[in-house]
């Protein structure tokens, strides 16, 4: 719970903007499927760093952290906050992601990959986490 | 062992720290400043180095263009030069494939690279921009050949799932069908008095000639079927000889359904100044330039070393490392500077002897990812059967584009194109897939444009740089806004990262720090040759 509490006012001061253009190149970037459930949610963008298994993985210097058996998850609004926010490489999927598919994919990776939290997140609880852009920040 | 200079105030001298360079060495500092200015895009020449203390020690942590070139220059200026770096081989993001080529990813797919001789693909960096003056530059001295690189071409498609039937439609088509649509609205509206509030009417006649002629309107200021708009978008049969040689004026495309389209996205986005005419690329390979580069530093590399600290006190900078050549043994490097070229995504997860606002920016720039797909094919059908040479045909599919080959036009045999080119959603989508699943999503959305994709395909490898097990991972894809304004304050203590395009945006604004415009450039600088050719 600490470790949250130092993240919560870490990211306090660390205000997520939109995602800005890695370069011209990306401003043309193609869809992606339809989102309809956790699963789905993870399989089209989570799986692509933390892995089909939820292990993540060591590379030469970054490491991807596993979500299998990982006691982050213990309190839901900490992978929620992650996901909105962003953290470290991890970019930040607000824009990306509603409120009722940050808390399917945070139901599916707590209670998948070997993790048992067996209590759900509303996307009302989402939309209170939501991180409040400004026009400039978008 | 340079010592702080008193010349720095005191608030600029808490600033200064060996790290990323600068604590009291004017000279060095004027000679990393020098090359800000030479690497930005008013590139004006080689910065003119000079003033090095005999001795004076500096340390290059990775050796990308950023690294090497910093090495280059500084050893020129009489500094006493290492590189370390973690790959077994140097040239950063700057990677061409070839036939025999093995790429493996996290998490332990392998691919082996099938393409005949010659045959190749740059998974970055790809094309060069003739703005960017300081990486052409050193190009140049350091004997890369260039070639054109195709980057326009108005026989190319456009495909929309949800537009015209789901059917491609040419370049040229829509183009012109955009603009004399344009240019008919605003002629029409202009002679009709409706835009009097706007246009003064001295304006209105000139206005009207030039829609007039920019959209290829008949003098009723109507873009209609008939030869002055098929001479742009191309006719239902062309002009031939003899008796049944006149042309056949081509069918016009449905107004309202070009505007709901979008596709005019595809249009502006070749108008953008890093996309326009004329774009260069290496001969045989992007990875040209990186043993290019090699070639100037070779001395001074070291391969294999896995960083794992730096820190820095007063008498100089510490580097801890792995060997990886010789088992993995902890080894300490010294010196009086470091130039760090290290990714942040990397840096961030090392023990870095920074401010703790300096750590936290280190720690708040997130990574884009991005994939490409390169297939082979056994023959240029693109050029033979479809008369396109080089350019890029657009999709709205995950794909978002294939990028013909600018090189070996008219040759026969196997050629290998850019299947597939991805970023945001459909680059995390691709990423997480196996790579025979990305090939064979590749071939199927390619299959809109080609429906000889199937039949001609040879094999392919696919390069999604979230999984890239290098120190170097995706490419930096914006920073929070806490991070940019530590990093802006903090510019000297950041030598050479690899650094964003909104970063460069905002300290180009000009803003009056001590630093960071021109510091910035140099991390523009770092950037450019790999980040910039690639746009």
């Amino acid at each position: 719970m600490r470790k949250f509490l130092l993240f919560s006012a870490l990211m306090a001061v660390v205000v997520p903007a939109g995602f800005a253009r890695a370069d011209s190149a990306s401003a043309i970037s193609g869809k992606i499927e339809a989102l309809p459930s956790g699963e789905a949610i993870y399989r089209h963008i989570c799986q692509s760093c933390h892995m089909p298994d939820g292990q993540g993985a060591v590379g030469a210097g970054a490491q991807i952290p596993a979500l299998a058996h990982n006691p982050h998850l213990q309190a839901a609004s900490y992978p929620a906050t992650v996901i909105l926010n962003g953290y470290g490489a991890m970019p930040w999927f607000s824009g990306l992601l509603n409120d009722k598919q940050v808390a399917d994919v945070v139901n599916y990776i707590r209670t998948h990959f070997g993790n048992h939290y067996t209590d759900k997140l509303n996307p009302s609880e989402v939309a209170l986490m939501r991180p409040h852009l400004t026009a400039e920040e978008q | 062992m340079a010592s702080p200079s008193n010349t720095h105030s005191q608030t600029r001298r808490q600033l200064l720290s060996r790290i990323g360079t600068l604590a009291g060495s004017v000279a060095l500092y004027q000679a990393m400043t020098s090359m800000g200015h030479a690497m930005g895009t008013d590139f004006s020449g080689p910065p003119k180095l000079s003033g090095a203390k005999k001795g004076t020690s500096v340390l290059v942590l990775g050796a990308g263009l950023a690294g090497m070139l910093s090495a280059y220059e500084l050893r020129k200026a009489g500094y006493d030069v290492k590189i370390i770096e973690f790959q077994t081989r140097s040239g950063g993001r700057n990677i061409s494939l070839r036939g025999g080529d093995t790429v493996t990813e996290l998490g332990g797919a392998t691919q082996k690279v099938g393409f005949a001789p010659g045959n190749y693909i740059n998974p970055g960096p790809w094309r060069i921009p003739y703005h960017h003056q300081g990486l052409l530059y050193y190009c140049r001295e350091f004997g890369v050949q260039l070639e054109p690189f195709i980057e326009l071409n108005h026989n190319s498609w456009l495909h929309s799932t949800g537009s015209f039937g789901g059917k491609a439609v040419r370049y040229r088509e829509l183009a012109s069908d955009f603009t004399g649509f344009t240019a008919e609205l605003l002629a029409k509206a202009v002679d009709q008095h409706k835009l009097d509030d706007l246009v003064s009417a001295d304006e209105v006649a000139h206005l009207k000639d030039a829609m007039q002629g920019w959209g290829a309107l008949t003098p009723e200021l109507t873009y209609t079927k008939g030869n002055l708009s098929s001479l742009r978008r191309g006719f239902e049969k062309p002009q031939g000889g003899g008796l049944n040689g006149a042309p056949i004026p081509s069918d016009l495309m449905n107004r309202s359904e070009i505007w709901k389209s979008g596709m005019w996205n595809w249009m502006a986005f070749h108008e953008r100044l890093d996309m326009q005419t004329t774009m260069f690329q290496p001969v045989g390979g992007m990875d040209n330039i990186g043993k290019a580069f090699t070639r100037q530093v070779k001395d001074l590399l070291q391969l294999n070393c896995k960083v794992t600290a730096i820190h820095q006190d007063d008498h100089g900078v510490s580097v801890t490392y792995n060997d990886m050549q010789h088992g993995g043994v902890v080894r300490q490097a010294k010196a009086d500077y470091c130039v760090c070229t290290i990714p942040l995504s990397i840096l961030s997860q090392l023990d870095v002897q920074v401010s703790d606002g300096m750590k936290a920016a280190i720690g708040a720039v997130p990574y884009a990812s991005s994939v490409k797909l390169g297939l082979e094919f056994k023959r240029r059908f693109w050029e033979e059967d479809d008369q396109i040479y080089g350019g890029i045909s657009f999709t709205d599919q995950p794909i978002s584009q294939i990028s013909y080959p600018s090189h070996g036009i008219f040759s026969k045999g196997p050629a290998v194109l850019l299947g597939g080119y991805m970023f945001g959603p459909a680059a995390y989508d691709f990423a997480g897939m196996t790579p025979q699943e990305r090939l064979e999503q590749g071939i199927k959305q390619g299959m809109a444009f080609h429906p000889q994709y199937r039949k001609e395909f040879l094999n392919g490898v696919s390069f999604a740089w979230s999984r890239v097990p290098g120190p170097w991972a995706a490419v930096p894809c914006g920073a929070r806004r806490h991070a940019k304004r530590t990093i802006k304050r903090c510019a000297p203590l950041t030598r050479g990262w690899f650094w964003q395009a909104s970063m460069r945006l905002t300290s180009a604004a000009g803003r009056k720090e001590p630093f960071s415009p021109r510091w910035m450039r140099l991390h523009v600088c770092t950037n450019e040759p790999w980040e910039q050719p690639d746009a």
